[in-house]
C-alpha cells in the first residue's frame, strides 16, 4: 500500500504537471480537490486516465470519480480492491 | 465620440515586457524564427492556473495584465481577442497523441485548451469578468476584426472600456510546416540586414499585444485609435492607394498631418512592393518606421506594430531601430499604420496624440 | 445606428437534412439524425452515434461547385450559405456591399488530421493541400472567394457559442453601414479531433441524447452549416413582396460564465446574463418569449445549468422549450446558425419544433420541453441560446414585427 501511494503521488505529480509540488508533499490522507491540494473536474478526468494507462482499470461513469478520487489512500485502495477483484 | 487607448501591455520577441516601452537595443535573432522574450508569468498568474496553460496563453494573459495596470482598469466590460491559429501547441500536442495512440488513452486537458477562445476565457476567468466575451480567428484580419467590434461596442455607447487584443504562437510543428510552404529566408538574415535583403521570404515572429480601449481619457492614456479599415484581395497597388485616399478622407486627416508612417515591411521582396508603392506616392517623403525586424512575420502583427505606435505617441520618441527612412520628427501626431499579409490582408490603422 | 436589423432568408444543411425544407420534414415526421459513422473514419465508429450529413464530399463538391478535396467544413459551409442567398430573392450578389461571417472552431481539421498522420512519420512527408486550409479563416475565404464576397469578411470561434456571436457581429456591420447585407452563421465538419476531444470528457452518449431528460448522459456530435442573411431597413423595403423578411433579429448578448473553463456554473450565471441581455435590447420581458429554442446539449452541467438560468429569469410562467440538437446532434461552431436559421423560421411559420428523446422531467426543473411539432401558432418572440466551452454565453431573439 505505501508502495503503491508513493507510485500514485508521483504519477499524479507528473500527468497534472502539479508545478512546485512535490510528490512527498502530497499526504496520503489529503483531500485531492477544492480546498485540499486544489484539484477539479478536468484533473479528476486526467486522474482516470491515468488509472487506465498504469493499472488498466476503467471507470466508465466519472460521476464515481470525487468518492474515489478524495485522497491518495482512496485512490490505492480502489485500485487493490479492483486488481484483487479481477 | 473619441476612441482612447488607455493602456498597452505587449509580449514579444524584444523585450517589450518588462519595462512595458521598445528596448534601445535590439534583441538579436538567427535564423528564420524570432521566438517571444517571456517574462516571469507568475507575477500575473496563479501557479495552479499556470500548470495547464502553453505559451501562447501566459503571453495573452501577461500582455493583457499590462495593458489594464497601465489603464488602472481592473475588470473591463468586455474582452475581445484575435488569433489566426489559436492555441497551436495544445492543439499539436492532442493531435499527436490521437495519431500516435489511436484513439485511445486521451486526456482532456490539451483538447479543452486548443479552442480558439481559451485565451479570451482564461482571462475573464480571472478577472471574474461576465461581460461580452468574443474570439475573431481570420487569418490576418483577426486582430482588426477585434478591434473593429471593440469600436462599434464602445460606440454604441452603453460599455466604456473593453479588453482587446491578438496573439499568437509559434511552434516547433507550426514552424516546420510554414516553411515547408517556402515562406522563411533560406538565407541567414540579422535583424539590421532582413529589411533590406530584396530576396524572396521573410522570418516567423510570435508575440501578443493588448490594448484597454475605452470611451474616456484614463491618468496614462496618450493616444487615441481614431481609425481602422481592412482591405481584402485588393486587385493591385492602385486599389490600396485609392483605399488609403478613402481612409484618410474618411478620417479629416490630410497627408501633410501624418507625423510618421509605420509599415509592415518584412524583407520580402515581392511584398515588400506594395509599401515601397506607398511610401513613393501617398506618404512620399515622410518618414517611414516599420517592425517586423523586431517581431517577426506573423497574422496578427499588426498588433506589435499598434503598440509600437502607440508607445512612439505616448513617450514623443522613435527607437532608433524602429526607422527605416526620412529624419525623426520632432513631434508625433498622428501616425498611420499599413500592414499586409501575404499581399491578401491589407489593414489600416490610424492613431493620433491627445 | 438604430436601425432594424431584417432576417431575409437562411439555410442550413445537416445530419437530418441538405436543406431547410428537409430539415422540417424531419421535425415533422420525429426522426432524428443519430446513426453510425459513415463518413468519419474513427475507432469510435461502433461506440459513439454521430448525426453527420448524408452526402459525401464529392457530391457535396459537385452541389457546390468547389473542389471535393478541400475540408469538409468549406462544404458544409457552401451549401448553406448558397441556400440561404437564394433564399432571400436579393439575386446578383455582387450589386451590393455584402459582408460574409462564418464561424467555426477548428478550421479545416478534418483534413490536417490526414496530414499529420504522414507528418508524424516523416516531418518532409504529407500533403500541403491537405494543411493549407488548416486556419478558421481558410474556411471562411474559400465559401466567400467562391461566392464572390469580399467587402467584408471575418470568422469567429468562440467554442459552442460561436455562430451567435457571428449574428451580433453582422448585425453591428449593418448597424454601422459599414454593408448593405450581411450573410451570417457558421460552420463544422464532424473531425475526429473534436470526437476524442469530447470523448476525454466523457459527456458523449453512446445512446441517443435525451437533452433535458433526467435520465440524460452526454450528446451526440453532429455536423452542419447554418446562415442567415442579415439586412437593414432600407434594404429590407426593396425585397419583393413575395420574398419579404422572415422576421427580425432583435436582440442579443453575449456574456462569459467566468466559472470555469469547461463546464457551466451551478446557476447558470452566464447563460441568465445572456438570456436578460438580450430580452432587454429587445425591449421586452421574458414573459413575451413565446419558445425558446434551447442550447440543450444533453449534458448533466449544460442542461442543470441552462434549466435554472431559465428557471430564474423567467418563473412562474414559462414559454414552450425545446432542444432541436436531439435531432440534429450538437453541431459546435455551427450549432448557433442552424438553430438561428430554425428560429427565425419559427418565427415566420408559428413553429414550435419537438424534442425528441424526452421521457422524464428533470427533477430540480419547474417545466419540461415540449415534444411534439406544431406549426401556424402566433410567435412574436423567439430565443436561441449558444453556450460553450471559455464560459462563452450568447442568446438572440427574433421577433415578428416592426419595432414600434
Amino acid at each position: 500500500m505505501e508502495k503503491l501511494m508513493a507510485a500514485l503521488k508521483a504519477q499524479i505529480v507528473e500527468q497534472l504537471n502539479l508545478q512546485e509540488v512535490k510528490p512527498e508533499d502530497i499526504g496520503d490522507d489529503q483531500p485531492l480537490f477544492k480546498d485540499g491540494l486544489g484539484l477539479d473536474s478536468i484533473d479528476a478526468l486526467e486522474i482516470i486516465v491515468l488509472l487506465q494507462q498504469h493499472y488498466g482499470i476503467r471507470i466508465a461513469n466519472p460521476e464515481q470519480g470525487p468518492e474515489i478520487f478524495h485522497s491518495v489512500r482512496t485512490i490505492a485502495e480502489f485500485i487493490t480492491a479492483h486488481q484483487t477483484a479481477k | 465620440m473619441y476612441i482612447y487607448i488607455q493602456g498597452t501591455g505587449c509580449v514579444s520577441p524584444q523585450e517589450t515586457a518588462a519595462g512595458n516601452a521598445l528596448p534601445a537595443t535590439v534583441s538579436p535573432w538567427e535564423g528564420a524564427r524570432l521566438k517571444a522574450w517571456e517574462p516571469d508569468y507568475k507575477q500575473w498568474i496563479d501557479v495552479k492556473l499556470i500548470r495547464r496553460m502553453s505559451r501562447v496563453i501566459k503571453m495573452g494573459v501577461a500582455a493583457a495584465k499590462l495593458s489594464l495596470q497601465e489603464a488602472g482598469v481592473e475588470k473591463p466590460d468586455a474582452i475581445i481577442t484575435g488569433t489566426a491559429y489559436g492555441c497551436l501547441d495544445d492543439t499539436g500536442v492532442f493531435l499527436s497523441k490521437m495519431i500516435n495512440q489511436q484513439e485511445e488513452m486521451l486526456t482532456p486537458t490539451a483538447f479543452i485548451q486548443s479552442t480558439h477562445n481559451t485565451v479570451a476565457g482564461q482571462i475573464a476567468l480571472m478577472l471574474g469578468c461576465h461581460g461580452y466575451n468574443n474570439t475573431f480567428v481570420h487569418k490576418a484580419f483577426s486582430f482588426e476584426s477585434a478591434l473593429l467590434d471593440s469600436m462599434m461596442i464602445l460606440r454604441e455607447g452603453r460599455l466604456r472600456s473593453i479588453l482587446t487584443g491578438a496573439m499568437d504562437e509559434l511552434t516547433n510543428h507550426s514552424f516546420n510546416i510554414l516553411s515547408r510552404f517556402d515562406i522563411y529566408k533560406k538565407v541567414p538574415v540579422t535583424h539590421e540586414q532582413l529589411l533590406k535583403s530584396d530576396t524572396h521570404g521573410t522570418v516567423a515572429g510570435e508575440g501578443a499585444a493588448c490594448f484597454v480601449l475605452g470611451t474616456e481619457r484614463g491618468p496614462n492614456t496618450k493616444a487615441r485609435l481614431s481609425g481602422l479599415t481592412t482591405l481584402y484581395k485588393p486587385a493591385g497597388k492602385a486599389e490600396i492607394s485609392a483605399d488609403i485616399d478613402a481612409f484618410m478622407a474618411a478620417h479629416n486627416c490630410s497627408q501633410s498631418e501624418v507625423s510618421l508612417f509605420i509599415n509592415g515591411r518584412n524583407g520580402d521582396a515581392s511584398g515588400d512592393e506594395w509599401y515601397e508603392h506607398v511610401e513613393n506616392t501617398i506618404m512620399a517623403g515622410k518618414p517611414v518606421a516599420t517592425f517586423k525586424h523586431l517581431c517577426g512575420e506573423y497574422p496578427t502583427a499588426a498588433s506589435f506594430g499598434m503598440w509600437m505606435g502607440c508607445r512612439i505617441l505616448a513617450e514623443q520618441q522613435v527607437a532608433a531601430a524602429a526607422m527605416f527612412k526620412g529624419e525623426v520628427p520632432e513631434k508625433f501626431e498622428k501616425i498611420l499604420i499599413y500592414n499586409q499579409y501575404k499581399q491578401t490582408h491589407h489593414s489600416l490603422i490610424l492613431l493620433s496624440v491627445c | 445606428m438604430n436601425s432594424n436589423v431584417w432576417i431575409a432568408g437562411g439555410g442550413v444543411i445537416c445530419g437530418i437534412g441538405n436543406n431547410l425544407p428537409e430539415c422540417l420534414e424531419a421535425f415533422k415526421r420525429m426522426e432524428p439524425g443519430m446513426a453510425h459513422m459513415e463518413y468519419l473514419h474513427s475507432v469510435h465508429r461502433h461506440t459513439f452515434p454521430v448525426v453527420e450529413v448524408k452526402a459525401s464530399n464529392a457530391t457535396l463538391a459537385e452541389w457546390t461547385g468547389m473542389p471535393e478535396h478541400i475540408s469538409r467544413t468549406a462544404l458544409l459551409s457552401c451549401v448553406a450559405a448558397q441556400e440561404a442567398w437564394n433564399s432571400t430573392g436579393l439575386g446578383d450578389i455582387s450589386q451590393y456591399r455584402v459582408g460574409f461571417i462564418s464561424a467555426n472552431t477548428v478550421g479545416g481539421m478534418d483534413k490536417t488530421e490526414d496530414f499529420f498522420a504522414d507528418y508524424l512519420q516523416d516531418t518532409s512527408k504529407g500533403h500541403l493541400n491537405q494543411v493549407v486550409h488548416h486556419e478558421c479563416g481558410a474556411i471562411t475565404e474559400l465559401v466567400a472567394d467562391a461566392m464572390g464576397i469580399r467587402h467584408h469578411i471575418s470568422t469567429i470561434s468562440t467554442a459552442c457559442s460561436s455562430s451567435a456571436n457571428a449574428l451580433m457581429y453582422g448585425a453591428r456591420l449593418l448597424k454601422n453601414n459599414m454593408v448593405d447585407v450581411v450573410i451570417a452563421g457558421g460552420t463544422d465538419a464532424l473531425t475526429r479531433f473534436t470526437l476524442n476531444g469530447f470523448n476525454t470528457l466523457m459527456i458523449l452518449d453512446p445512446a441517443a441524447s435525451r437533452p433535458f431528460d433526467d435520465t440524460r448522459t452526454g450528446l451526440n456530435l453532429g455536423e452542419g452549416a447554418g446562415y442567415v442573411v442579415l439586412v437593414s431597413d432600407a434594404l429590407a423595403a426593396e425585397l419583393p413582396a413575395t420574398r419579404q423578411p422572415w422576421c427580425r433579429l432583435s436582440g442579443y448578448a453575449n456574456a462569459n460564465d467566468a466559472y470555469h473553463q469547461t463546464a457551466s456554473s451551478p446557476d447558470g450565471t452566464g447563460n441568465f446574463l445572456a438570456m436578460q441581455g438580450a430580452l432587454e435590447m429587445s425591449g421586452i420581458k421574458p414573459e413575451d418569449i413565446d419558445y425558446i429554442n434551447l442550447h440543450g446539449t444533453g449534458t448533466q452541467n449544460n442542461d442543470a445549468a441552462e434549466g435554472a438560468a431559465i428557471a430564474r429569469l423567467f418563473a412562474p410562467e414559462y414559454p414552450p422549450v425545446s432542444s432541436t440538437k436531439s435531432f440534429t446532434g450538437h453541431t459546435l461552431g455551427a450549432s448557433g446558425g442552424i438553430e438561428a436559421v430554425f428560429s427565425a423560421w419559427s418565427v415566420k411559420e408559428g413553429i414550435i419544433y419537438p424534442n425528441a428523446n424526452f421521457h422524464k422531467q428533470m427533477k430540480e426543473l419547474p417545466f419540461a420541453p415540449v415534444t411534439k411539432f406544431t406549426a401556424g401558432q402566433e410567435l412574436k418572440h423567439v430565443m436561441s441560446n449558444s453556450f460553450g466551452f471559455g464560459g462563452n454565453c450568447s442568446s438572440l431573439v427574433f421577433s415578428k414585427n416592426a419595432q414600434s
